[in-house]
């Protein structure tokens, strides 16, 4: 029999497994969603060529453990005839995980299952001198980590204030959960102080009369780690409001770490070595031209 | 009450957690009619955060808060206010 090329496998998401010719199967997940019929594929495969159970990974992934060497051929085969597609491991973009988003959830402000999609079109499964994760978090509630991942994007929004629908109820001041908003409605007066607001938009969704608006956008963080070391993802930009603009900052990234990563090492760890002065003089030029 | 604002009815929530928070007030507003308003009395953190929003896309409508002195809330609310 011929040698079996290990990282080929793991390269299209089949994990080593402790037992001889045995991987755990990684399925394509973008955002963590799959379809019932998905499911019922998943199921079918389970039964028939592993041990009828699966495992749910930590990155909104499906695994398929104990299918055997021999039968991967088949295996590729009945997924893909029933929708489902092979994960990716390795020195590549990994899964892109979100959380539901503005699309279902009441406190989203951004459409992060949009977004996992676009991401994935793009930037899904590309070669890179390591592993590299985006994660997308659709408000600063942070259900989905944003700041584990090297990329990570969160959604925000930047509160204004008109003075005409205000009735001086008082509720953004008493909502506001970094005590940013001054109500004096003695006074008829409203004030943010703007170096305190998360742009988690609970003045907005709150407010009775609409006084408070504003236009949703991306709030950044750059090479979270949460593995063999634990790094929190760094923020240094304004919030983005351009999706294209987004895309740009993302390319811009991804071509400093391959620039300047050595292989195996990890883009929080990239930029510790060379100077995150450097990265962000870079991604600088692309928000302020 | 807050304001000294006349309300129809009251309810304090101050002794349950989201998401009974909001059921709570959800119940209390049943048994007003359009027009009439709830004074709600809750605690700081989570409640204050998430009940005016729940209540506003619900389409009741909030006229005032108060903070307290041992840092609870009052609301009043306006049964469908959102909609007059």
């Amino acid at each position: 029999m011929m040698a079996v090329d290990y990282k080929e496998l793991k390269k299209g998401g089949f994990m080593r497994m402790k037992q001889k010719d045995c991987f755990s199967m990684r399925l394509k997940s973008v955002g963590g969603h799959f379809t019932a019929a998905q499911l019922a594929t998943v199921e079918k495969v389970a039964e028939k060529f592993g041990k009828g159970y699966v495992h749910l990974t930590s990155r909104q992934g499906i695994e398929i453990p104990f299918i055997r060497l021999q039968d991967i051929p088949q295996v590729k085969e009945e997924l893909h005839a029933g929708g489902v597609s092979v994960g990716v491991c390795g020195p590549r973009v990994r899964t892109i995980t979100a959380c539901q988003g503005a699309a279902t959830c009441p406190s989203g402000l951004i459409d992060t299952v949009h977004l996992a999609n676009e991401f994935d079109k793009r930037y899904g499964g590309r070669e890179l001198p390591h592993k590299f994760k985006f994660g997308f978090t659709g408000c600063h509630n942070n259900c989905l980590k944003a700041e584990e991942n090297d990329f990570g994007v969160k959604g925000g929004v930047e509160p204004r204030w008109s003075q005409d629908a205000c009735t001086y109820c008082g509720v953004c001041e008493a909502v506001c959960p970094e005590k940013a908003i001054t109500v004096k409605a003695d006074e008829n007066t409203v004030a943010i102080d703007r170096s305190r607001c998360v742009y988690c938009g609970k003045c907005i969704k709150s407010c009775p009369m609409d006084a408070w608006q504003g236009e949703s956008g991306f709030v950044v963080s750059f090479g979270g780690l949460y593995g063999n070391r634990i790094a929190v993802g760094r923020h240094f930009l304004p919030i983005i409001f351009d999706e294209e603009k987004l895309y740009e900052v993302v390319d811009t990234t991804l071509k400093f770490f391959e620039e300047h990563a050595k292989p195996g090492e990890r883009f929080g760890t990239c930029l510790d070595r060379v100077g995150w002065d450097l990265f962000i003089k870079e991604v600088e030029v692309v928000i302020h031209g | 009450m807050a304001d000294g604002m006349k309300t129809d009815a009251n309810v304090d929530i101050t002794d349950v957690v989201c998401p009974m928070t909001f059921v709570k007030v959800k119940v209390a507003l049943e048994d007003l009619n359009d027009g009439q308003v709830l004074g709600v009395h809750l605690n700081d953190g989570e409640p204050i955060q998430n009940v005016p929003r729940s209540l506003k896309d619900e389409g009741h409508k909030v006229l005032s808060v108060r903070k307290a002195a041992d840092d609870t809330y009052d609301l009043i609310v306006q049964k469908n206010g959102l909609a007059q």
